[in-house]
């Protein structure tokens, strides 16, 4: 079994910075980007370090307003 | 790369209206996926109610009706009728199912329509500012209880799944929780198992939802989750009350 790596990608404009998903990720690799603003006002949430990623799909899971895909590959 | 998780079809493109983290967004797409999966997008139509989830009609991707306060079970009762081969669900409140629909809820139940309710329980009516509702927590402060719901003077909250469960004509009641992943999961589950009882003919079914108002809770939506989980579950405990007999 190859160890799983995974992608998430957020449709920032969407986000309403509410912070669910950081709050369920178990590599806690999730954060508000405080350096920008989406169109709503909000800080968006963003991977901070995507490469740790195992494609879980908590965050998508909890989020409310459907800003997150999640794809998911298995490495060698 | 293999997708594990994208937006369902059966919710609009149209943005929804709720609060930072309010747990209505969640409720949405598990219906919407629930009726995805189970092919009905095409043949369902859904009753939205009064309170935030009022344009709930500009998310699903279904055919929708709205309803006056509290009434749609009455709304989804005239739509069965007419159309009995249509799947057909209505999406509630507490403030709407649980007090000026508490009739409708109860009668719908009694004749046992063959429809299916999502009872959101969020403690509160979130839209007109956090009002006590029926549901409200003893202690639990709303701005019509400033000191905290006194249960000499307004009673103990109603547990309507409880209530509900004893009556004959509704075959299929849970309540479930959307505070983590795993009951996330576990509430998808509920609700697409409440649309298959549905499509059986057996009768009325409900799966009421504890649901967070961060807003009109005074709390972030992380806090509102843990509120949650520490004062809500323990008063309206998790479970399957009823389901059909062949299954258990
Ligand atoms: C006949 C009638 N009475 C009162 C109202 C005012 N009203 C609008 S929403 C609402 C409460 C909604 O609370 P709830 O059903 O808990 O939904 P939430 O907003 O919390 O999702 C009330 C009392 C109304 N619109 N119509
Ligand atoms: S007022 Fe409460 S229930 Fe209504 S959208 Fe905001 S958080 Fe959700």
């Amino acid at each position: 079994m190859g160890k799983a790596k995974g992608t998430v990608i957020f449709d920032s404009d969407a986000c309403k910075g509410c912070g669910l998903c950081i709050s369920v990720c178990p590599v806690n690799i999730l954060a508000l980007d405080t350096s920008s603003v989406n169109n709503k006002g909000y800080h968006p949430a963003t991977a901070i370090e995507p490469e740790k990623c195992i494609g879980c799909a908590n965050c998508a899971t909890i989020c409310p307003d459907t800003v997150i895909t999640v794809y998911r590959t298995m490495e060698e | 790369m293999a997708v594990v998780f994208q937006k369902t079809k059966g919710l609009t493109d149209k943005p929804f209206s709720y609060c930072p983290g309010c747990t209505h967004g969640i409720i949405h797409r598990l219906v919407a996926e629930s009726l995805e999966e189970l092919g009905l997008l095409d043949e369902v139509i859904g009753v939205a109610p009064v309170g935030c989830s009022v344009f709930a009609y500009e998310f699903f991707n279904c055919d929708m009706h709205e309803a006056a306060h509290g009434r749609a079970p009455a709304v989804a009762t005239g739509i069965k009728r007419v159309h009995p081969d249509h799947p057909v669900f209505t999406y509630q409140g507490d403030g709407d199912l649980a007090s000026i629909g508490t009739a409708e809820i109860v009668h719908v139940a009694h004749r046992g329509e063959k429809i299916t309710t999502i009872f959101v329980n969020n403690a509160i009516y979130g839209m007109t500012g956090g009002q006590m509702a029926p549901t409200t927590l003893v202690g639990q402060k709303a701005t019509t209880a400033p000191y905290g719901r006194d249960a000499a003077l307004c009673g103990n909250p109603i547990r309507i799944s409880e209530m509900l469960a004893t009556i004959d004509g509704a075959v299929f009641v849970e309540r479930v929780a959307v505070n983590t992943p795993a009951n996330i999961r576990k509430a998808k589950k509920a609700i697409k198992r409440a649309f298959e009882v549905q499509l059986q003919g057996l009768g009325f079914g409900i799966v009421e939802v504890l649901s967070t108002c961060p807003t009109n809770w005074g709390l972030t939506p992380v806090e509102s989750l843990e509120w949650l989980e520490k004062n809500m579950i323990p008063y309206y405990p998790l479970g399957n009350f009823k389901s059909p007999k062949e299954e258990k």
